[in-house]
């Protein structure tokens, strides 16, 4: 039973985790666009860049009630299901989560409402400063909850009071446990995650736009903002990644062995695993294609020095590598993808033929899928890579449960979550699939033989609205209404 | 004021913040179905339409707060209520869906379905609300290990289901003082009827649940012995119910909509009262019980989460202050509206 009870409470944490960072890190990205784009229109009062952040905004909206109403969840979930580990690190942790509510969650709703309803109630400043205070704020949450993952990963600044099974750690240095050894590596990897997503997003919906012919100025400039943001942030995100593997030797050497299969330590120089298949029942990574040496100059800075495998450790410390592995050759391979075209894309851009490329265009209404998977992959990796500990080295998962909780309950939650969370993602396609399709407000003026097809097809679309409302002036409130 | 005190008081903050500004959008929630026309019903919408996520951030503070300054509280609260909870979760997932998605289509059915979502989902937050101070109230089985002991059975009881009905008629109460204030016209005249209607429900619950408590528990008046003071705030309380029908047939909805706020605050504080300096009674063994030491984190913890939550409240107060300057007024329905 008490087994059945792990499996379920992990199961239900997963499924609920990443549902909801299918949320924060569009959030996120898509912040940092708005702020650039507001901020452009205060700058040049084109209404171009008007109709950007007023379009960007709501799709923003309705993500951001998303990741408001899973969110929740994340946070009754420590008490209800993982009660043992809340007592082990509610003085640690806790302190973590208090200043996100106060700092992070309070900044973002209050100037969320501005920054939604706020448009023609205050002035295009301090409409601005609510964009900013926004996005800051989202980004606040992101910095807390990884500071506190990250000393999940790598605890520091702490001391241990009691023993068995009502033992738990307490602060001695705040400063300690917040900087510890791998929360400022790990939160800029996220960040820079979110970043790549927000531009991804913007690059898809505004190829979807080239390639249908619609809101075409719109649709390029939006695309060539997000376009050199993105390629900036996905090199960045490489050279964060290399530097986060490097600490990983030292702090979380058994993880760094299930990210690269490592089963057994070589004398000599460690290879780095391109492809393979790992077989933990052998412990050897099957039909594996390696570069030698290069995992040791990687993390050692020399191509003799061996890299720790997991034999150097106790059976029961070591987590299960297929996962790890997979996830992060994955997060990887997307990450050099990503790197890659948005690399070729630019010189694309730069010569000028980028927008006559439909089949090109047609990658990066879809490329969108890479980002939100290495997010959520690169989540696993850490995740499932830390076990089987919750807190490294010091509190196991199985032991961090709720004592109080039956499998039956938890097992009647995962499946409540499964269907509202499919109903929930079912509306959120469709709802944005919607906004996506009503495009935005065409305020600016079209030059160009595009400008008819443009007219052509937002004349087109009111007509399409007066047929389904009831009355007229319904009819043009609803079409004012944003979407 | 020693820390722990300290953190007790500031979590009854966060606690009355949250009964107050989610009260009145969960009782605007509550009384969703109540008018028929689509207009109306996106008058009611909207006129909590920029507040609400703001009010909820209260409770995930409170939620952050009891985790980081009394983690054996919360982990001990959360694990035995598991149940309840989620359901709760579930509720709260659904309204915050519901106001957002509504407007997204013109379709009745459409709407129709989320606003009985929303109201249901308004109603049954409140009712759970209700039930879990009735619980604390009552006490729970608790062990000498901090875990909950008992079974399900041991969650229910006509308490709990009292105090659920008197939270759902008091946020129904306050929402419709709200709405009065921020609507206009024939709308308004149905509200205020309203107001009435609620505020005899309340009265026979407030009194219904007032007997209740002191017939069955005299732990609940036993602090009064060591705070004469606090009798202050049973007065006070009483007349913040008694202003409440003279401010709404003098027709002043501000002057009701504070004494309603008061009367919300008092009843909060009352509960602290009722259980300091315990955070969860055991009613098996009262050594069991968790209190504001023995459920507590350290000292230092205690102390830099002060330093935090001193240097985050006058933020917290401009934003507040600020979003609800920028939304103050009557209801107009525009392109922004949901």
């Amino acid at each position: 039973m008490g087994l059945s009870v792990v499996i379920l409470s992990r199961l239900q944490f997963a499924l609920t985790i990443m549902f909801h960072y299918l949320f924060p890190p569009l959030t996120i990205g898509l912040g940092v666009l708005m702020v650039f784009m507001e901020g452009m229109y205060l700058k040049s009062r084109d209404p171009l860049y008007e109709s950007m952040a007023r379009f960007w905004t709501r799709i923003f909206a309705v993500n951001f009630a998303m990741g408001v109403a899973t969110g929740v969840v994340m946070e009754f979930e420590f008490g209800t299901n993982w009660a043992t580990y809340s007592r082990f690190v509610g003085d640690v942790f806790g302190s973590a989560l208090a200043a996100e509510g106060i700092f992070a969650f309070f900044l973002e709703s209050g100037f969320l409402a501005v920054l939604v309803f706020g448009w023609d109630k205050v002035s295009p400043r301090t409409h601005f400063l609510a964009t900013v205070m926004v996005s800051l704020g989202s980004m606040f949450s992101a910095i807390w909850i990884v500071v506190a993952n990250s000393w999940q990963q790598t605890p520091a600044g702490f001391h241990i009071v009691g023993e068995g099974t009502s033992a738990r750690a307490e602060v001695t240095d705040f400063w300690a446990m917040v900087f510890n050894p791998s929360s400022v590596e790990r939160l800029v990897h996220v960040l820079l995650g979110a970043f790549i997503l927000g531009a991804f997003f913007v690059m898809s919906v505004s190829a979807y736009y080239l390639l249908k012919g619609r809101h075409v100025e719109f649709a390029r400039r939006s695309f060539t903002i997000a376009l050199l943001f993105g390629a900036a942030v996905s090199l960045a995100e490489i050279v964060s990644g290399d530097s986060q593997a490097r600490t990983l030797a030292t702090t979380q050497p058994t993880k760094l062995a299930a990210f690269e299969g490592l089963y057994s330590t070589e004398p000599g120089g460690t290879a780095l695993s391109l492809v393979g298949f790992p077989d933990s029942s052998q412990q050897r990574v099957k039909g594996e294609v390696a570069i030698p040496g290069l995992l040791s100059l990687l993390v050692h800075g020399d191509l003799d020095t061996p890299v720790r495998g997991l034999d150097q450790f106790p059976r029961r410390d070591w987590p299960p590598v297929a996962i790890p592995f997979y996830a992060y050759h994955v997060m990887v391979g997307i990450g050099f993808f990503l790197g890659t075209l948005t690399m070729f894309a630019l010189y694309l851009r730069w010569r000028g033929s980028l927008f006559e490329r439909r089949w090109l265009l047609w990658v990066f209404v879809f490329a969108v899928a890479g980002p939100v998977a290495a997010n959520q992959l690169g989540w696993v990796g850490a995740e499932v890579g830390r076990q089987p500990w919750v807190v490294y080295g010091l509190l196991r998962t199985p032991d961090a449960l709720s004592k109080a909780v039956k499998a039956g309950a938890v097992l009647g939650s995962i499946g409540m979550f499964a269907l509202i969370y499919a109903l929930l993602f079912a509306v959120w396609v469709y709802v944005l699939d919607d906004k996506i399709k009503h495009g935005p407000d065409e305020t600016a003026p079209v030059p160009g033989a595009t400008s008819v097809e443009g007219l052509v097809d937002a004349a087109g679309r009111r007509q399409a609205h007066h047929g389904f409302s009831m009355t007229g002036s319904e009819g043009r409130e609803a079409d004012r209404k944003e979407g | 004021m020693d820390l722990h005190a300290l953190w007790f008081v500031l979590l009854g903050v966060l606690l009355t913040g949250y009964a107050i500004l989610d009260g009145f959008d969960l009782g605007v929630g509550i009384l969703h179905l109540a008018v028929r026309r689509d207009e109306e019903r996106r008058i009611l919408l909207n006129s909590i339409g920029p507040l609400w996520d703001g009010n909820e951030v209260w409770l995930v503070t409170f939620g952050g707060a009891l985790f980081a300054a009394f983690p054996h509280a919360y982990a001990t609260a959360f694990s035995t209520f598991y149940v309840p909870f989620m359901v709760l979760l579930f509720c709260l997932i659904f309204r915050a869906v519901s106001i957002e998605f509504r407007s997204k289509q013109e379709h009745p059915t459409w709407r129709q379905f989320w606003d009985v979502c929303f109201s249901v989902a308004s109603a049954l937050a409140t009712f759970l609300f209700g039930v879990a101070v009735g619980s604390s109230m009552r006490g729970i089985p608790i062990g000498g290990d901090k875990e909950f002991a008992g079974t399900f059975a041991s969650l229910i009881g006509p308490y709990p289901v009292l105090v659920g009905v008197l939270a759902v008629a008091t946020f129904a109460m306050h929402g419709s003082i709200y709405l009065h204030l921020k609507c206009e016209g024939e709308l308004q005249q149905r509200v205020h009827g309203w107001m009435w209607r609620t505020f005899g429900l309340f009265l026979v619950m407030y009194m219904l649940t007032t007997i209740y408590t002191l017939a069955t528990m005299p732990r609940a008046i036993h602090t009064f012995k060591a705070m004469p003071w606090a009798w202050i705030v049973v007065v006070l309380n009483v007349l913040a119910v008694a202003n409440i029908p003279r401010a709404i047939s003098q027709r002043r909805p501000l002057y009701a909509f504070v004494s309603s706020s008061c009367t919300i605050a008092a009843l909060t504080f009352l509960f602290g009262v009722a259980l300091f300096p315990n955070l969860i009674v055991s009613t098996l063994d009262p050594g069991w019980s968790l209190t504001i030491y023995s459920a507590s984190s350290s000292e230092k913890t205690l102390r830099i989460m002060r330093n935090i939550a001193f240097l985050g409240m006058p933020f917290v107060a401009a934003y507040t202050a600020l979003v609800y300057w920028v939304f103050r007024g009557k209801v107009k329905l525009g392109r922004l509206s949901y």
